[in-house]
This record gives structure tokens, C-alpha cells and sequence, in this order.
């Protein structure tokens, strides 16, 4: 037993912070060539704010792939429907939404919020029952199926709602902008990084420091072991798909007052963006995903700033360096 | 003697490939049963099936009297069965404590017996905040073990503990191992190393080509070196 006690010192884990820096680099980077300090602190509040909501909405994406391989293209359904949702509350509550009080609005905004999360919650428990369950581990059917189930989606809005663009104006006490100096940080913006930050920070929690979140962890690393302890990954798997459509909608609430718009469409347009934020973070990585939001909003903001017409394709360039760089995403899952 | 684990006529198939070709052995109560034979026999895919992690196409597996052979994983798995993969398949990004926190299934880690496996494994307690990542393999093994005992089991199934360790391990192991069985373990243990084989078989099962083509006494093949020579062939040389 000696040997075993002799085994010597255990290398220091090395913590991987390289990604962690990457915005950080960027963000600095990218000060001398916008110029004006006001012009880079607008674009980069705008930036963190996106990306927050680009998280909210990608951070279910990535541990549905990482926990069960599952691939669902219609992620986006989730974040359409939860927009879609919202209005139901918003535009009759139109008044309370216009009121010029923060506590009256955020009594509208909050409510909203939660239908949006339950309904798209539930809108996932549906789709995992009947649109994955019976293709687990065939990649190709599952892209099928949930693209399929994305249209189908799609139609229904259209359906229910008409192919009109619904205007979804920001309540009155979070439009403008706090001033300091020559700067200007609209208060929006603040609030999307507030949700996002607890957004974050809540996952982090429930991943780190609950038996749940450790299964989940487990899980996305070697999920036969995790069933070989005796626990039944696919009802773990089916609430981490819950949670995640239900973030989904939150993000798409978000997204939609940050655009003040609600569409159909939108489901489909941020599937891909959500896509390649899974992508570049390395599919099953929470604070992988992180980063690769702020990243494929940092990228979209000084880009559209600096270089406009690299817009459409600036989100892919981002992903082939990073894949060039690092093949698996930035951080790249175990055993996979 | 009773069997508290038994297969019969089990056929496994993966895909296209029939690779358990009809399996018939009980495991005694409190012995320890050594699954032997070179690689590809089929031992690997035998403690798999037996946990479910593949399902038999034919045959009947039985625990305590139960019938698990139609069972899911973790069912099987609360029926009391610990498994050391031959991948040992540690969680690497969690640490060693949280590692044998998941594997108490039924409650908080119980000191007393946390304390009696850091008795063979001290090293878990030196590391237990750090990754499972981090570890040496030997330690990794270890842990993998300790994952499996952390709450009492009525059966282990060990996949080539020895694997790839260096010797001063293994004999460290073999002498954990040892006491895991004197402590009335039923254990059902693949084992490449005929000395580790040895020491702690009490009957032995020969594989070949997804059959078992010898059974008996461990202490008996133990004497008979030609028997050995003619089952095992040149793995027992290599493992040596
Ligand atoms: N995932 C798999 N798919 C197909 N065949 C497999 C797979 N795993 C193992 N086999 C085959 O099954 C046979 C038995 O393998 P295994 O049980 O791992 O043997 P052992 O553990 O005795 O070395 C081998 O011929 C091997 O090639
Ligand atoms: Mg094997």
C-alpha cells in the first residue's frame, strides 16, 4: 500500500483560460481601430448584451448535444414560439407596458417572461417525446425530424399569428440610454446582461453544486457510466431539454424586445446563429457557449461597425478560425 | 453453495456481429469467479451484457433470482451490482469526491466506509478536491474501484483492473482486491495477469471466440501449466 501513498505530488491541474481571454484580446483589440472611446464602449456594452441573449437561447442547444448526441435543428422553434408567447401578455397589457414605471412595467415584463418559459418548456417535453425519442443515436434522422419540426412550427405561427411582423415596443422605463460623460449605455442593453449574468451564474450553480448538475456533467462525459451508477439518463436528459426550449423562449422574449419585433422567421435565422455559438464554445461546453456568444457578438457589432459589407459572412469566418485553431470548439468535451 | 448470478444459453449480438455464441455459468455467492482468455474472447462483452450496457439476443440472465436480462442498465444497476469498466471511465472533469458522490446512489458518502477504502487508496484522500482528470492511471483505477464498493454492492463485476498499471501497483491492488473478498464480496473479475488470476480466483472460466471452453478451479489451472499453455496460449507469457 506504500506505492499508492508514494504515487507523488498530483500535477497542478492546468486551468485552460486561453478562450477566456479571447474576448477580453478582442474587445482591446479592437479599440485603436474604432477610434473614439464612446463609439467602443456603445459597441461593446452592445456586444455583451447580445451575446447574453445569444447565450440564454444557445445554452440548452449545447448540453442537449452534449448529454444524448442529440442533434435538433429546431432549436429555434423554441425561441419563435417563446417571442410569440410573449406578445399574449405584452400587447393587451399595452398600457401597463407604456406606463413610465419601472415596477409597472417589469410586472407586465416578468410575468411574460415565465408564460413564455413554461410554454416553450412544455412545447420541449412534446417535441422530446415524440420528434427525438424515437430517433436516439441516428444523427441524420434527428436533423430530418427536427428540421421538420421547425417548419411545422414555423407554419403555425403563420398560421396563428399571419405573416405580418409583430411590433413589440420596449416597455417605457427601459428605453434610452443612462448618459455618463459622452457615453451612452441603453438601459436595455444593461437589464439583457443583468438576465444573462443570473442566467449563467444559475447554471453554473446547478452544475457545480447539485447532484443533478453532477449527473449532467457526468452524463455529457460518459453516459453509460452514468447509467451503470443507476441512474436513468433519459429522464435527466429530458429535463435538461425542458429547461433548455424553456431559456430558449426566454431568450426569444428578449430577443424579440430587443428588436421590438416579433417573426416567424426569427426561429429559423437565430438556429443558425445558435448553431455556430454551440460550435465555436465545443458542442456540450457551457462556458464554451458563453464565450462563443460574446464572441459571435463581438464579431457582429465592431465587424458591422468597422467593415459593414463582412456582416453576412462575419459569423463564419469566426467559427473556421476558431475551428482552425481549435478543431473541437474551445473547449473541447472529454471522450468525445 | 447458491449462485447468486447466472447465464444461460446468452447470445449477444453488436450490429452484424454474433459475438457471445451461447453462455452458460453462475457466479457463487461470496467467491470470486476469474473470467479468463486471450483478447477478443468475448469477456469484455460478457460483463457488458451482463449490466445491460448490451442486450442479450437469446438466453436468460438471473440475479437473486431475478431475471435482468430484458432490464435497463440503471435498473439493473439498483439491483446492486457495482461495474470497473475496462476504460475505467472516471469522470475526468469532476473531482474524486464528487466521483463517489454520484456513485452513493443512496445517500451521503459514509465516512466510516470512506475511511476503509482510503485505507487501500490513500491517494483518493490526498486528491479528493482535485480532477479525476489528474490522476495517474493507476489512480484512476482506484477510484474507479472505490466507485464501485463506496456503498455495499451484492456483486462486482472488475474488467482487467490491472491493466496497463505498474507492477508495484498492481500488487497493491491485488491486496485491495483481497481484502474487498475476505470482506464476503461476490465478485465477477476479468483478469489478463494469471498471477493477479491466481491469488484471487477461487474458480475460473476460460473464454474463446464468444464461449466458455473450460470451467473449474482456480487453484487446479493454477497447477496445470500445460492446461494453461493449451487455453491461454501466449497471452500468459505477454501478461506475465
Ligand atoms: N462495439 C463493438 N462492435 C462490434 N464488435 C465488437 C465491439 N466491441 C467488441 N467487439 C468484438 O467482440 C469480440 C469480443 O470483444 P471483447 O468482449 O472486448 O473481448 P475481450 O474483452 O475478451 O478482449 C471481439 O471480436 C471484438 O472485436
Ligand atoms: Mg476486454
Amino acid at each position: 500500500m506504500t506505492e499508492l501513498a508514494a504515487a507523488g505530488a498530483l500535477p497542478k491541474p492546468k486551468r485552460d483560460i486561453l478562450p477566456v481571454l479571447l474576448p477580453v484580446i478582442l474587445a482591446l483589440a479592437m479599440a485603436p481601430l474604432i477610434g473614439s472611446g464612446s463609439s467602443w464602449v456603445t459597441l461593446t456594452v452592445a456586444s455583451l448584451a447580445m451575446g447574453m441573449m445569444i447565450f440564454i437561447m444557445a445554452s440548452g442547444l449545447t448540453l442537449v448535444f452534449g448529454l444524448m448526441d442529440v442533434l435538433n435543428f429546431g432549436h429555434g422553434a423554441f425561441i419563435a414560439v417563446g417571442a410569440y408567447v410573449a406578445t399574449l401578455v405584452l400587447l393587451p397589457l399595452a398600457p401597463y407596458v407604456q406606463a413610465d414605471s419601472l415596477l409597472t412595467n417589469l410586472a407586465v415584463l416578468a410575468p411574460a417572461a415565465l408564460l413564455s418559459m413554461a410554454v416553450s418548456g412544455a412545447l420541449g417535453l412534446v417535441v422530446e417525446r415524440v420528434l427525438i425519442l424515437p430517433v436516439y443515436g441516428q444523427h441524420l434522422k434527428q436533423i430530418l425530424m427536427t428540421t421538420g419540426g421547425l417548419i411545422v412550427a414555423e407554419q403555425a405561427l403563420y398560421a396563428l399569428w399571419g405573416p405580418q411582423i409583430i411590433p413589440l415596443p420596449l416597455p417605457t422605463s427601459l428605453r434610452g440610454s443612462f448618459i455618463i460623460g459622452d457615453i451612452a449605455i441603453a438601459k436595455y442593453r444593461l437589464l439583457a446582461m443583468l438576465v444573462g449574468l443570473v442566467v449563467f451564474a444559475g447554471i453554473q450553480l446547478v452544475l457545480n453544486r447539485t447532484k443533478i448538475g453532477l449527473l449532467i456533467r457526468a452524463g455529457v462525459e460518459n453516459r453509460e457510466m452514468v447509467e451503470a451508477l443507476g441512474y436513468r439518463i433519459r429522464r435527466l436528459f429530458l429535463g435538461v431539454f425542458m429547461v433548455g426550449s424553456g431559456l430558449a423562449g426566454l431568450g426569444g422574449v428578449m430577443w424579440a424586445l430587443y428588436r421590438e419585433q416579433v417573426h416567424a422567421s426569427m426561429g429559423n435565422d437565430l438556429t443558425v446563429l445558435v448553431f455556430i455559438v454551440v460550435i465555436i464554445g465545443g458542442l456540450g461546453s457551457i462556458g464554451g457557449c458563453f464565450i462563443g456568444a460574446l464572441l459571435v457578438a463581438m464579431v457582429a457589432n465592431y465587424g458591422g461597425f468597422l467593415v459593414p459589407k463582412l456582416a453576412l459572412v462575419s459569423n463564419i469566418l469566426l467559427m473556421v478560425a476558431i475551428l482552425m485553431w481549435r478543431p473541437r470548439g474551445l473547449y473541447a468535451v472529454t471522450s468525445r | 453453495m447458491t449462485d447468486l448470478l447466472s447465464l444461460a444459453g446468452v447470445h449477444t449480438h453488436v450490429g452484424r456481429y454474433h459475438i457471445l455464441q451461447g453462455i452458460d455459468f453462475g457466479v457463487a455467492e461470496g467467491q470470486t469467479t476469474m473470467l479468463l482468455g486471450r483478447n477478443g474472447a468475448g469477456k469484455t462483452s460478457t460483463l457488458r451484457t451482463i449490466m445491460g450496457l448490451w442486450q442479450a439476443s437469446a438466453g436468460q440472465i438471473s440475479l437473486d433470482g431475478q431475471r435482468i436480462e430484458r432490464s435497463a442498465t440503471p435498473d439493473i444497476a439498483r439491483l446492486g451490482v457495482g461495474y470497473v469498466p475496462e476504460s475505467m471511465a472516471v469522470f475526468s472533469d469532476l473531482s474524486v469526491k464528487e466521483n463517489l458522490v454520484l456513485a452513493a446512489r443512496d445517500g451521503p458518502l459514509d465516512d466510516a466506509r470512506l475511511d476503509w477504502i482510503f485505507g487501500f487508496f490513500p491517494a483518493l484522500r490526498r486528491f479528493w478536491l482535485s480532477r479525476a482528470g489528474a490522476l495517474s492511471g493507476g489512480q484512476k483505477q482506484m477510484l474507479s474501484i472505490a466507485r464501485a464498493i463506496v456503498e455495499p454492492r451484492k456483486l462486482l463485476l472488475i474488467d482487467e483492473p490491472t491493466k496497463g498499471l505498474a507492477p508495484a501497483i498492481v500488487v497493491a491492488l491485488i491486496e485491495c482486491l483481497a481484502e474487498i473478498k475476505r470482506r464476503g464480496a461476490t465478485i465477477l473479475m476479468v483478469e489478463q495477469n494469471f498471477h493477479a488470476a491466481q491469488e484471487l480466483g477461487d474458480t475460473v472460466l476460460v473464454m474463446d471466440n464468444g464461449k466458455i471452453v473450460h470451467r473449474g478451479e482456480m487453484a487446479l489451472l493454477a497447477l496445470d501449466v500445460a492446461l494453461q499453455e493449451r487455453l491461454l496460449g501466449l497471452s500468459l507469457e505477454t501478461h506475465q
